[in-house]
């Protein structure tokens, strides 16, 4: 760009010089040609050591943490620390078991993918191909806000006004919570349903009539089922606010404007062009959502959703704060009520004791636990790396 | 270049900053360590940078922090809940410091559960039996029936071992159930948001938001704190790096001057001197 402009410059420079009798109007000067190429050569050499350095920096982490990870498998071997449940690494004798706490980690990380991934891509969906320009523009960076708020912040609401307000009201706000967020879906899947089903008679009046029969039937089927779980999970008493379902929920938030953003990105990018080519052939604007933009942008919104989670999974503050940090799994193991506690914020918690003087099997576990979380991102990363890469195969029609 | 050269200052400046050894500034003391030492802490760099002039710093890091500090030669001083331990001490010498102990005050460690919690006194067998997870209902214990929430401090927390020693004993681990907080006020506010839940704090963060059980029949006060008949007391301590000398001596012998002391019954906690 530089250099063309640079030429064309020049260009101009020779023809008013012409008459003079100077160098040709397309030869830059030798002098010039010098400077521009050690000028070239300057500029790519820091690109590529600022580039290289944050690929070093990578490899080094990599590095320092497996360096102190691997004395504690030297010291204590693979089982206990994968296998046990037992976490009491003050204790005398030390007991150094993590699985509790790595499903702890795994158990908030998918109760916020479950509330944050659907809510996410249902908000891209809304801000890319719903809501007016005028709109989006406004709405777009309000959502992303929500990544500029401290951590911390999240944690001191989580523990101070959510989890109180979990266990005073914790039944209703279940209750409201299922009944505002299934009643949409589930007249969805009647109103779907009806039409599916009707769709087999032949004869139009008999159909119109089977429809609504059957929209009655799953209608009234419909209603029970939402006030038979409402009034059941009202009845739910929680005991303690400070649990998986707080930290789900808040991490979720916090997961939020990654993938709202990453997404609506990717669907914006799908251009203006498959839209209209979708319309033109006959699709309505659900068929055209379903079918064409949200294939073609599969591959970005995977990015964002994989980019959410990781900010789940590795987020601390709030955890360290609101999951209660009971270092158990749950019983049954799917309680989202119960508290749990995370790998992150063992690490966070325990660092302050864990020093190489005072007992070194309980310092290096803590590094054993960050590689494991290093370990996760990495292949998570790599998957989904894979899985963009083959969706764009097909997508390309290799 | 002139942009570079103003970051090259700015980091060299701060690379001197941040290598100046924290005991080598005569005008100035840093204090790391207990949460439960914090306030008393807290009070006194108030009360001696208004006196004296010198700066002070407190940070709350728990006990194991302030050894670690203590240790690595980051602060003058180290507040301490606990002892140090022979593991902390044999590291300390093998660094060229020698920890030299200060009685600041004493505590009594107050048992507490919800305002609205119909159990008043507990034994110290039951807390034991509570916090190993043999009781998980409040109806086991004399309360109504629902469950026991058990909430305790992280592992680096002076009072987290001293609960340790006075109510579990050496053989019985805490329940996998309990939940841990990172702080006394924490604890106190976890407990003061939650009916069920049972904690232990130190005698100086015992209000009104919370009720303070009487173990073994002994209200927790001043008083049986420290003519010995409260069970769950304990010593808390300041350590410093050698002999205390200048400022540090100072500092060190506040606990000994009236002012002191008041200050140490204001924050809710029991004089030794």
């Amino acid at each position: 760009m530089q250099a063309s402009s640079l030429q064309n410059c020049n260009v101009m420079n020779g023809d008013g010089n012409a008459t003079e009798g100077r160098s040709s109007a397309f030869v830059v000067s030798a002098r010039k040609r010098k400077l521009q190429q050690i000028t070239r050569t300057a500029g790519e050499s820091t690109l590529f050591l600022i580039a290289a350095f944050v690929a070093v920096i990578v490899l080094f982490i990599f590095y320092f943490v497996a360096r102190d990870a691997v004395p504690f498998f030297e010291i204590r071997g693979f089982r206990e620390f994968f296998t046990d449940t037992r976490w009491y690494p003050a204790d005398e004798p030390p007991v150094f078991g993590a699985l509790s706490i790595i499903y702890g980690s795994l158990m908030v990380t998918v109760g916020s993918a479950l509330i944050a991934i659907p809510m996410g891509v249902a908000a891209a969906i809304c801000l890319s191909d719903v809501l007016p320009f005028s709109v989006r523009q406004y709405v777009k960076p309000v959502i992303e806000m929500l990544a500029a708020i401290p951590s911390v912040a999240f944690g001191f609401f989580a523990l101070v006004i959510f989890a109180p307000m979990l266990q005073n009201h914790g039944g209703s706000i279940l209750m409201w919570s299922w009944w505002i967020m299934a009643t949409p879906l589930i007249l969805l899947m009647i109103v779907v349903g009806a039409e599916l089903v009707s769709s087999r008679i032949e004869d139009d009046r008999r159909r119109k009539v089977a429809q609504r029969v059957l929209l009655v039937v799953m209608g009234a089927l419909a209603l029970l089922i939402l006030i038979l779980v409402g009034f059941r999970l009202r009845s739910i008493e929680i005991m303690t606010g400070t649990n998986a379902l707080n930290v789900s929920i808040i991490l979720s938030f916090m997961a939020l404007p990654t993938i709202v953003s990453v997404a609506e990105d990717a669907l914006q990018a799908v251009g203006r062009d498959l839209r209209e080519g979708s319309y033109a052939l006959g699709a309505t604007r659900a068929e055209t959502i379903i079918k064409t933009i949200l294939p073609a942008a599969s591959s970005g919104i995977l990015a964002g959703v994989i980019l959410g989670i990781m900010r789940a999974l590795g987020e601390t503050m709030v955890v360290w704060m609101a999951s209660g940090n009971s270092a158990h799994i749950p019983e049954p193991w799917y309680n989202y009520l119960d508290s749990v506690r995370t790998l992150t914020a063992t690490i966070a918690g325990d660092m302050g004791e864990a020093d190489q003087v005072t007992g070194s099997a309980r310092f290096h576990v803590l590094f054993a636990m960050g590689l494991l979380l290093l370990v996760i991102s990495f292949v998570s990363n790599f998957i989904s790396e894979r899985i963009v890469v083959r969706q764009r195969k097909i997508l390309s029609g290799q | 270049m002139k942009l570079f050269r103003k970051i090259f200052l700015g980091a060299a400046v701060f690379g001197l900053m941040a290598s100046a050894d924290a005991s080598a500034a005569a005008n100035k003391l840093v204090l790391d360590g207990s949460t439960t030492v914090g306030p008393i802490a807290k009070a006194f760099a108030a009360h001696f940078t208004k006196t004296t002039g010198v700066p002070v710093t407190v940070s709350e890091s728990g006990s194991g922090n302030g050894a670690k500090s203590l240790i690595n030669k980051t602060c003058d001083i180290a507040d301490m809940s606990r002892p140090m331990k022979d593991n902390e001490v044999a590291a300390a010498r093998s660094k060229g410091v020698t920890p030299v102990e200060h009685v600041v005050a004493l505590d009594g460690l107050a048992i507490i559960v919800h305002p609205s919690n119909r159990v008043n006194s507990l034994s110290r067998a039951q807390i034991r039996g509570i916090y190993m997870g043999r009781y998980t209902n409040w109806s086991q214990v004399g309360g109504p029936n629902a469950p026991i929430v058990i909430i305790q401090r992280e592992s680096n927390s002076g009072t987290q071992d001293s609960f340790k020693e006075l109510v579990m004993g050496k053989d019985n681990p805490i329940s996998k159930r309990a939940e841990t907080q990172a702080s006394n006020g924490a604890i106190k506010s976890r407990v003061a948001s939650t009916p069920n839940a049972v904690g232990f704090v130190g005698l100086g963060f015992v209000d009104n938001s919370i009720k303070a059980l009487l173990v073994d029949g002994v209200d927790p006060d001043a008083r049986t704190v420290k003519n010995g008949t409260y069970p769950l007391h304990r010593a808390l301590f300041m350590y410093t790096n050698g002999q205390p000398s200048g400022v540090v001596k100072q500092f060190i012998d506040l606990p000994k001057t009236p002012e002191g002391k008041r200050i140490i019954s204001e924050t809710g906690f029991v004089n030794y001197y």
